[in-house]
């Protein structure tokens, strides 16, 4: 009896119309980039994109498990595996931007201007207090990419100089302020942020630090309850009109991501 | 000490304007919490003055497992929720993954042992008092469940508080089974949880203040319907 009291109290009240569900990353969230290019495309297709924003790799899981119709993430490698394993139909390039190394001001490392091999082999011989996210998310695993370039097992002095947050990217850039650490950032999270108070960009530009987001339909051969048409329907939007608004975005006049989908450039 | 001056600053001006989106906020956390709630103690309350009163052996067993259930950690109850609400898991079929349903189910857990174990506490200690009598009018166990039930309502409110209280301060459980998603499953201790991630700590902990002014004023309410409610029985 108490469950069908429960199933009928818990109609809740639900927002109208038709949705998918979008697996994203942190950083796409927290910059307010899908706050303000996904009601353009609800405005048009009365499809309303409801996002989970978390790691790059906890959305990939979520994905396999069907618990989502498209997924837009920034982890290339991971992503075409995702593909080639049947869980996603076919994977596109979105945007890109860059990482960035920041860092206490005083920079004691003092990494600032140097390619990024020569800046983490200074953090570690320096043994500088090193924020990590720690959390198998995109960012993750291109700073894990990173240190092994460079010939440094960071991992070996976990707890240490070098600490593994277990965060998001705006809680462990939260950290970082809080211990006077270096820690690497995607340069769209770091702009929005606003609490970087003591910290700076130290390394930027170098040609490892890309940082490519790729969109995929979630498989609906593999996954039946995929909104196959909606969540094509957004994907073509993403690759076409959406990549001006994804241009027009900015927080202080900076653009934080640039659009690259193939055939828009 | 700048972002704690700011954040009282924020919280007057949220209490203050009441905005479309704070209200949507708080909205669906109280009905969150509290239909989680509702479950819980229809569950819960029966069930704890069900262990109370029966005897049998290995009872103490269930006791020991009700009271240490209160400790379940909200993020472990969210996982399991997931994992069972999930496409692929085995109710998936329901499709109520990342919807305000999945969150009361996921609190209704957190909260029965709760409630149960507090209930159990409750009415045991009333039935030392009032078995005798009790007994002396023949009532068997169901009536004496019922009776006792009603005998205890009063303090068994506070097993429903402390339960609320729970439900609405935890974020562990349905950031994962709701998603935080905007508009649909975006609660107070959520929007908390990406306002520091955004590293608008000043908001964030505006915020905070707001829910604790309202788990402060649902308190108070109830306080006031029990005051009133003694008043008139023992009038």
């Amino acid at each position: 009896m108490a469950i069908g009291v429960a199933v009928g109290l818990m109609s809740v009240p639900a927002a109208a119309g038709d949705f998918i569900i979008m697996q994203s990353t942190t950083s796409t969230q927290n910059s307010g980039l899908l706050d303000a290019i996904l009601p353009l495309f609800t405005a048009k297709t009365r499809t309303e994109v409801r996002v989970v924003a978390v790691g790059t790799g906890q959305a990939i899981k979520n994905a396999a498990n069907c618990d989502g119709d498209v997924l837009l993430v920034h982890a290339k490698d991971d992503e075409e595996a995702f593909v080639a394993e049947g869980g996603g139909v076919k994977r596109f390039d979105v945007m890109y931007n860059d990482f960035v190394i920041v860092g206490p001001q005083r920079d004691p490392a003092k990494i600032a201007g140097r390619d990024v091999e020569r800046a983490l082999r200074m953090i570690a011989e320096a043994e500088a207090p090193f924020a990590s996210r720690g959390d198998e998310s995109g960012t993750h695993k291109k700073e894990r990419a990173l240190w092994r370039d460079a010939g440094v097992d960071p991992v070996a002095a976990s707890g240490a100089w070098y600490r593994e947050t277990g965060s998001g990217m705006g809680a462990t850039i939260n950290i970082a302020v809080g211990m006077d650490a270096y820690t690497l950032a995607d340069r769209a999270t770091w702009i929005a942020h606003e609490n970087k108070a003591g910290l700076r960009v130290l390394v930027e530009g170098d040609d490892r630090l890309f940082n490519q987001y790729g969109v995929i339909l979630v498989s609906p051969e593999r996954c039946p309850s995929v909104k196959a048409e909606r969540g094509q329907a957004f994907i073509d939007w993403l690759l076409g009109e959406g990549q001006a608004a994804i241009a027009a975005y900015r927080v202080g006049g900076q653009q934080l991501f640039f659009p690259n989908a193939a055939g828009s450039m | 000490m700048h972002d704690l001056t700011n954040a009282f600053a924020e919280t007057f001006g949220l209490l203050v304007s009441l905005d479309a989106d704070l209200l949507e906020i708080v909205g669906l956390s109280l009905w969150v919490s509290g239909l989680a709630v509702l479950i819980a103690g229809l569950i819960g309350v029966p069930l704890g003055a069900l262990v109370a009163i029966a005897r049998f052996p290995g009872r103490w067993a269930i006791v020991v497992l009700l009271n240490a259930m209160m400790g379940l950690p909200p993020v472990v109850v969210g996982l399991a929720v997931y994992l069972l609400l999930s496409r692929a898991g085995p109710l998936g079929p329901l499709g109520i993954l990342y919807t305000p349903t999945a969150m009361v189910i996921a609190q209704a857990i957190l909260v029965l042992p709760i409630v149960a174990a507090l209930s159990r506490q409750t009415i045991e200690d009333m039935k030392l008092e009032y078995e005798d009598q009790l007994r002396v009018f023949g009532m068997g166990p169901r009536g004496m469940v019922s009776t006792l039930i009603w005998d205890a309502r009063y303090s068994l409110m506070t097993a429903l508080l402390a339960g609320f209280g729970r439900a609405v301060a935890e974020v562990g459980a349905v950031i994962i089974v709701g998603g935080n998603i905007n508009h649909v499953t975006r609660v107070m201790t959520t929007t908390i949880a990406l306002e520091t991630s955004k590293g608008n700590l000043a908001f964030a902990m505006a915020l905070g203040l707001v829910l604790v002014t309202i788990v402060t004023a649902v308190n108070a309410l109830v306080f006031s319907l029990r005051h009133t409610a003694t008043r008139s029985a023992y009038a």
